[in-house]
């Protein structure tokens, strides 16, 4: 293995964290070489992001020792851990949307020169940077605007013209599509060629393999595993994160009915995100969509939903034209969406979760227009109950882990017995035991008889959940698979037509 | 068993009605305020001055009302001031230049600051005018029609009963006026936490996007509450009308700065979706027995307003660190 005879970059011995009397780290001890990839993996709560943290100094550590190139390192605050070499890519994305994008790969540390930013030098390192990253957009450019996909790149060109020996990336890939992917994975193996450590945080286990060298579990703040090779079946690498062994991720699926719910047809975008869009989807069926992020995906449920104006085309429910104009049309009509953004467009994170619910049902907690503040919560607990959401309807959503909090979203909804049901990317940095829940979930819905459609950037998921699949690309709709015909070949091929 | 639950359920409910959520921190500053004062000065502690500060109140109060709706959606009304101005220049015009009846007159100074407050928000939902400039604007023009409809004078001769509804305490204590502002207190309080609508306001001001994907309509609400707080500040106008026994433009120049200081002493978070008007009531209060109490002990006005200042900074200050820990 890659460790073998050389001396680790960084070392982390009985590292300790706690939180006033809750310890959430336990001991951790953790080598990293110069030149790999070590994958952290865990679910969510399992300690990941605190100890990438601790490493990337955003949090002191309760005890233990860090080594770092042979010196002992105990970075005070990122400041430090940055002059040191270590740079950490967040999950969040800290991008200052006002300004350029080279003024935020150089925020804090502007080339100078006669005591003036030097743009010119700026803007063609930074041009440089984006580059190396395939990504062909002007330096000068806003980042207000700029898909999440881009701003992802552009955070991973910052740390690169950062020259860290050790980058800790978390969840790079959360927003990429398979091309983004791979030009990402391009470029950690030339980071790894020159000698660079690399922590890789993510939940896309199919990734894990293609790019980690060493794997390190966790779970509950313990290192419960480590593997020497990234060559592994999926099922032992979940088997270790979850600490018991599962069943098989996507429940069978069921043949659907052959009543047509909903039919698109004709649909287009003013702005040209997607046109000339046709499908339907029957009652009771799983209607996957999958293509490359910026293939109009989003935007088309987002129409679908009422979300996003039309320049064209009908939405019929029924065999009944109900083209919404607004969520609350759709909504009335029974078309719900569970939006891409969890937290921007899905809940409220200083509400509590019984508020969160309570205010797209307030039909269901209200009499006459007066809210009944106890019906608010036991609406909010039955709705939790249902779906083995962990907490109660007092907490605040951002208390909750991504999963819990995808479950809410979802749960929100289903007190309405809505006749469509449309999930843009459901399962997005939400950990492997939460996933297969929300497959239950979706399963659940459709054998209730309501029309699923779900987006997904995963191709794994999508091939697993969905009765057939449409794939776009560029805003064309380029096909629809059946689930027979449907596999990794045939989708890609369609989704870069 | 079942007795004990029921007991509990009725319990938690009357103490959910009277509870003031965030606002403790506030509620506990307002009370060793009057703790003070009632050591400080022989004559702060009784019925009689209690009213007063009642009476002091009711304009503040009643404009900060609608400033919490306004701040609770995540906005921000300037126009306040003015647009009580307006409202008051409207009644005088009506009732005493024009005779009509008061009925009439109180309708017409209303509907006029409801226009005022529909353009406010039609500017910001149509317009996507940052609510901070539509006001700002606002505020310039309801001022600027309030001295055209007279140009610039003041309006005296209203009907006597006018402004004895001011004076007279019914029952030995509620004036009219007084009367007015705890109706509105109880309705909207009432209307944030048990009406749709009310809940509406949270979603909205917590993140425009959920609720607007939650299906709720947040043009139109945002619309709304710009318009009620419009008509309440003109509601305000007309009490103050009543008090004063006369109109005149240059009425409630900063006091939409008075309004917007209030509800954040009450804990209303500027950046909107948390806090309430019973904390409003609760910053009103704060403000309106400081100013009392500070004249009675004979501090000076200039060095009231440093203290209100501080005030401000005090509320927030503790509001923000309680939340940090």
């Amino acid at each position: 293995m890659t460790s073998d005879g050389r001396s680790p970059i960084l070392t982390l011995r009985n590292i300790h964290k706690s939180y006033g009397p809750i310890e959430v780290l336990h001991g951790i001890d953790m080598d990293i070489h110069a030149g790999e990839v070590v994958a952290l993996l865990g679910e969510n709560g399992a300690g990941k992001s605190t100890l990438s943290n601790i490493i990337s100094g955003t949090v002191l550590p309760s005890a233990g020792t860090m080594t770092w190139q042979g010196a002992s390192y105990a970075p005070a605050n990122p400041r430090e851990a940055i002059d040191a070499g270590v740079g950490m890519i967040h999950q969040e994305l800290l991008l200052l949307p006002h300004l350029t994008i080279a003024e935020n790969i150089f925020v804090g540390r502007y080339p100078m020169k006669h005591g003036r930013v030097d743009r010119r030098e700026m803007e063609s390192r930074a041009h440089r940077g984006l580059e190396r990253l395939g990504l062909d957009i002007s330096p000068r450019q806003y980042v207000e605007g700029l898909s999440t996909a881009s701003q992802q790149l552009i955070e991973i060109a910052k740390a690169l013209t950062l020259n860290a020996k050790l980058l800790i990336l978390d969840e790079p890939t959360a927003a990429l599509g398979g091309e983004e992917t791979k030009l990402l994975f391009k470029q950690i193996e030339r980071l790894k060629s020159e000698g660079v450590g690399i922590v890789y945080i993510s939940h896309r286990l199919e990734e894990i393999k293609q790019i980690a060298d060493r794997i390190v579990v966790m779970r509950d703040g313990h290192k419960v595993q480590e593997f020497d090779t990234a060559d592994l079946p999926v099922r032992t690498i979940v088997e270790a994160m979850v600490g018991r062994s599962m069943e098989q991720m996507f429940p069978p699926l069921a043949v659907p009915d052959e009543e047509t719910v909903l039919e698109v047809s004709n649909f287009s975008s003013p702005s040209g995100r997607f046109t000339d869009v046709n499908f339907s989807v029957r009652k009771g069926e799983i209607f996957g969509i999958a293509g490359l992020i910026g293939a109009g995906r989003t935007e088309l449920v987002r129409a679908i939903a009422g979300a996003d104006p039309i320049r064209s085309g009908s939405v019929r429910l029924n065999g009944r034209d109900i083209t919404p104009n607004s969520p609350r049309d759709a909504i009335r009509n029974g078309i719900v969406l569970v939006p891409e953004d969890r937290k921007l467009q899905g809940v409220i994170l200083d509400h509590s979760i019984a508020e969160n619910i309570a205010y797209s049902n307030f039909e269901s907690v209200a009499t006459a227009g007066w809210i009944r503040s106890h019906r608010v919560r036991e609406f909010a607990d039955k709705s939790i109950r249902k779906f083995g959401v962990k907490g109660t309807g007092r907490q605040k959503a951002s208390e909750m882990s991504g999963g819990n909090q995808q479950k809410v979203v979802i749960a929100k909804w289903l007190a309405r017995n809505p006749r469509v049901v449309l999930l843009d990317e459901p399962t997005r940095g939400i950990d492997v035991g939460a996933r297969s829940s929300i497959y239950e979930i979706i399963h659940a819905l459709a054998a209730d008889g309501v029309a699923v459609i779900v987006v997904s950037s995963d191709l794994e998921e999508v091939l697993g959940v969905s009765n057939r699949i449409l794939v776009m690309a560029a805003g064309r709709q380029t096909g629809i698979l059946d689930r027979d015909e449907a596999n990794d070949v045939s989708v890609m091929e369609l989704a870069t037509a | 068993m079942t007795v004990t639950a029921d007991h509990d359920v009725g319990k938690s409910r009357l103490l959910e009605m009277v509870s003031i959520r965030g606002a403790t921190g506030p509620l506990i500053g307002l009370l060793l305020l009057c703790v003070f004062l009632s050591i400080a000065t022989d004559s702060f502690l009784s019925f009689r001055n209690f009213l007063n500060i009642l009476d002091q109140i009711t304009v503040l109060g009643i404009m900060a009302v609608g400033m919490t709706f306004v701040i609770l959606i995540g906005g921000i009304d300037l126009s306040v001031g003015s647009v009580l101005a307006l409202s008051m220049m409207v009644l005088g015009y009506l009732n005493v230049e024009a005779g009509m009846p008061m009925a009439i007159a109180i309708s017409g100074a209303l509907l006029a600051s409801a226009v005022a407050g529909a353009v406010s928000g039609l500017l910001i939902t149509a317009f996507r005018i940052p609510a901070f400039i539509a006001t700002l604007a606002m505020m310039s023009i309801a001022r600027g029609v309030a001295n055209m409809i007279t140009n610039g004078s003041q309006i005296i001769g209203f009907p006597a009963w006018f402004n004895m509804g001011a004076i007279i305490r019914y029952g030995g204590f509620l004036t009219m006026t007084v009367a007015v502002m705890l109706i509105v207190f109880t309705v909207a309080t009432l209307y944030l936490r048990y009406r749709e609508g009310g809940r509406s306001l949270y979603a909205i001001g917590g993140n425009p996007e959920v609720a607007r994907l939650a299906g709720i309509n947040v043009q139109r609400t945002t619309v709304l509450v710009y318009v009620a707080s419009a008509v309440l500040s003109g509601l305000a106008g007309v009490l103050l009308a009543a008090r004063l026994d006369a109109v005149q433009p240059s009425s409630g120049v900063a006091y939409e700065l008075d309004a917007i200081a209030a509800v954040v002493i009450g804990g209303t978070s500027l950046s909107g979706g948390t806090g309430g008007v019973v904390g409003t009531i609760v910053g009103v209060l704060i403000i309106g027995v400081l100013r009392n109490g500070l004249n009675l002990i004979g501090v000076s006005p200039f060095l009231q307003a440093v203290i209100i200042g501080s005030v401000i900074v005090l509320a927030v200050a503790v509001e923000t660190i309680k939340r940090r820990s």
